[in-house]
């Protein structure tokens, strides 16, 4: 029989950290081979928000009036993409969840490749997927009528704003993934996105919420989110007079960072205790 | 290759789980695998086989005590020991939605191989497993054996020192069995040292040099399968009656000639006794039953089974792998109480009830 040996691997630092580069794009361009062979079930992923859109468009279209007048799809639009954002967090958890279940996590732990790698590999994937779903939204939207009135530059930062609230929630995802230890056990945890998404000011104006729910869905970081983008894309958004309203800008930032924060060392915590 | 007189050691090995998850612990585990060499490790489920390669295979941490895989610690160097080592677990631990080649070709790389030398690879490792044809196919599409093949295949995309096979054939039909057990011969011919967990006595037997049994987190012993064999006691003698009713009484002859614990089987009309003096128990035996009045349908000397070592060391009846390829699996063990016979006939022949009480001399005392 042929015997094959690995090269072995360097002992220096900045030779592990491009292992470590090489082994996470492998992993990353695994999941591209799933969208090539099961194109089925990222295009639905991508489709769902446009379908919600056209569906709230339809509904609420008429019946909603928008702040400053103007088509509801501009103000729709730039709650949409926030919603698209915290709709990735289903792919993470579910790509984390089972790769747990069926032993392939195992597999790459039992071998001689750094952990970040597998992290790293799976938040560039599912990255890339938020990328073409917040594109094909954009598309959507210039098709319904929505337009940015900003400049480039402003457009492209909330661009920014949208995939750093992506971001933090990839850490989220992977912890949820990991505690979860099967795709089964994700379906609650499923539904429950659809009360954090509604619980913000995507929709409807939290002024018109009892004041306790209106007050929980001002603070929701997907609001901040939502009103920092529309008012860089220069759509009508609703205004307020509250701290967390005035300050949407800089919380769309803290936000993220602040989820980061308490997600990233979590899972990476829970990672490491695979093992205990 | 790292010359080392023992490829995997296991010294005082404990680990206890606080909540009592993910199965049993490990409670003073012992072993030395010498390298280029099979050993079973067998045992009852919950016995800690899984968290034992687990821990060898740097997957788990342990709590106490020592453990070394090709002449590495698992728990302070446990990257080094990851470049000696293939995993094959009991999930087959392969992407379903990839092809068997776009699998084997993306460990490959995760082993650092060259994009070219992975897929080179991958080639020559789907041909020696016979998967050439599957190989552009999903894996989601695969037969069990095609998947655990393509599992063992992944493991040896780089050649490992050592291989950790946990249970390769649970939930196998016995054809993918036959198909998974060549894969690992082929694989032990060309030096490699496998630890193999099975609760499948047959497959240790077939496959392992030397044989631990587990039980309760401990190795309880430790041989050859025939070592194994020949340390409950001498021979067995197979009674197998023409009529049910004959059970009890043939149990109470055989009792006389018996070495160990008698095992009844009420739905297969057979009595198993352990017997020191061969032919004189076969003679007497044949003679008393002539006595009585009782027509065996055959009576036949052999060599205790695995399935009999088992039993009497770890007390719990052996697993039988789906579609039975142990015939004599499960029995049951009595003096020969008319009650047991007559609940292990009323059970029928596939629900088969173990009434275990003590023989004149047990097997592990006589063994002593």
């Amino acid at each position: 029989m042929s015997t094959t040996t690995s090269p072995l691997p360097g002992r220096s630092p900045l030779s592990r950290a491009g292992w470590a580069l090489t082994d996470a794009w492998t992993i990353t361009r695994r999941d591209l081979n799933h969208w090539a062979l099961r194109p089925g079930a990222v295009i639905v992923g991508w489709a769902f928000p446009v379908m919600i859109v056209l569906m709230f468009g339809g509904l609420f279209g008429g019946a909603i009036s928008v702040p400053g007048g103007g088509g509801y799809f501009e103000f729709l639009m730039p709650g949409m993409f926030t919603m698209t954002m915290l709709f990735g967090l289903e792919t993470t958890m579910t790509a984390v969840a089972t790769d747990a279940s069926r032993g392939v996590t195992d597999r790459f732990r039992s071998m001689p490749m750094s952990a970040s790698a597998v992290v790293l590999g799976r938040c560039a994937a599912d990255m890339l997927n938020s990328i073409v779903g917040l594109s094909i939204m954009i598309g959507a939207g210039l098709l319904l009528g929505w337009r940015w009135h900003g400049g480039p530059a402003a457009a492209l930062a909330a661009v920014g704003l949208l995939l750093l609230l992506r971001a933090a929630l990839l850490w989220a995802g992977i912890l949820i993934g990991l505690v979860a230890g099967g795709p089964e056990s994700l379906a609650s945890v499923q539904i429950l996105v659809w009360p954090v998404g509604f619980l913000s000011n995507v929709f409807v104006d939290p002024a018109t919420m009892p004041a306790w729910l209106g007050a929980i869905a001002a603070w929701n970081p997907l609001s901040a989110t939502a009103s920092a983008t529309r008012e860089l894309f220069g759509n009508p958004g609703w205004g307020g007079e509250s701290w967390i309203a005035q300050n949407a800008m800089p919380m769309a930032v803290v936000w993220p960072l602040l989820l980061t924060a308490i997600f990233l060392p979590l899972s990476v915590r829970r990672f490491r205790r695979l093992g205990s | 290759m790292r010359a080392t007189e023992s490829a995997i050691t296991a010294e005082g090995v404990r680990k206890s789980y606080a909540g009592g998850v993910d199965g049993a612990g490990l409670n003073g585990f012992d072993l030395r695998v010498p390298a280029g060499t099979v050993c079973g490790l067998l045992g009852p489920n919950g016995a800690g086989k899984t968290t034992a390669v687990r821990i060898l295979s740097t997957l788990l941490d342990l709590d106490s005590g020592h453990a070394s895989v090709a002449g590495f610690d698992v728990r302070t160097q446990p990257r080094r020991v990851r470049e000696h080592i293939g995993l094959v677990g009991q999930y087959a631990a392969v992407d379903e939605i990839l092809t068997g080649r776009q699998n084997l070709v993306m460990f490959g790389r995760l082993n650092h191989l060259s994009s070219t030398a992975a897929g080179r690879r991958a080639d020559e490792l789907l041909e020696r497993f016979s998967l050439t044809e599957t190989g552009r196919k999903p894996v989601g599409k695969y037969s069990g054996g095609m998947r655990r093949r393509l599992d063992l295949a992944t493991s040896l995309i780089v050649t490992p020192l050592v291989l950790f096979v946990d249970e390769p054939t649970t939930g196998l039909d016995p054809a993918a069995r036959r198909e998974v057990w060549t894969a690992i011969r082929d694989l032990v011919d060309s030096g490699t040292t496998v630890l193999l967990t099975t609760q499948y006595l047959e497959e240790a037997d077939r496959l392992a040099d030397r044989i631990s049994m587990l039980r309760a987190g401990r190795v309880v012993t430790e041989g050859t399968p025939e070592e194994l064999k020949s340390a409950i006691g001498g021979d067995w003698l197979d009674i197998v009656l023409a009529e049910p009713a004959d059970v009890a009484a043939t149990a109470a002859i055989a009792a006389r000639v018996a070495s160990g614990e008698i095992h009844l089987d009420g739905g297969a009309r057979r009595v198993s006794v352990p017997v020191d003096r061969r032919t004189r128990a076969l003679v007497e035996v044949a003679t008393a039953l002539g006595d009585a009045g009782i027509e065996p349908a055959d009576i036949t000397l052999r060599r205790p089974t695995l399935d009999e070592v088992f039993l009497q060391l770890t007390g719990d009846p052996p697993a039988t792998p789906a579609g039975g390829a142990t015939p004599a699996a499960h029995r049951s063990t009595t003096t020969g109480s008319a009650t047991a016979t007559e609940a292990s006939r009323a059970a029928g022949g596939d629900a088969r009830r173990a009434a275990t009480t003590t023989g004149p001399t047990t097997a592990t005392e006589a063994s002593a």
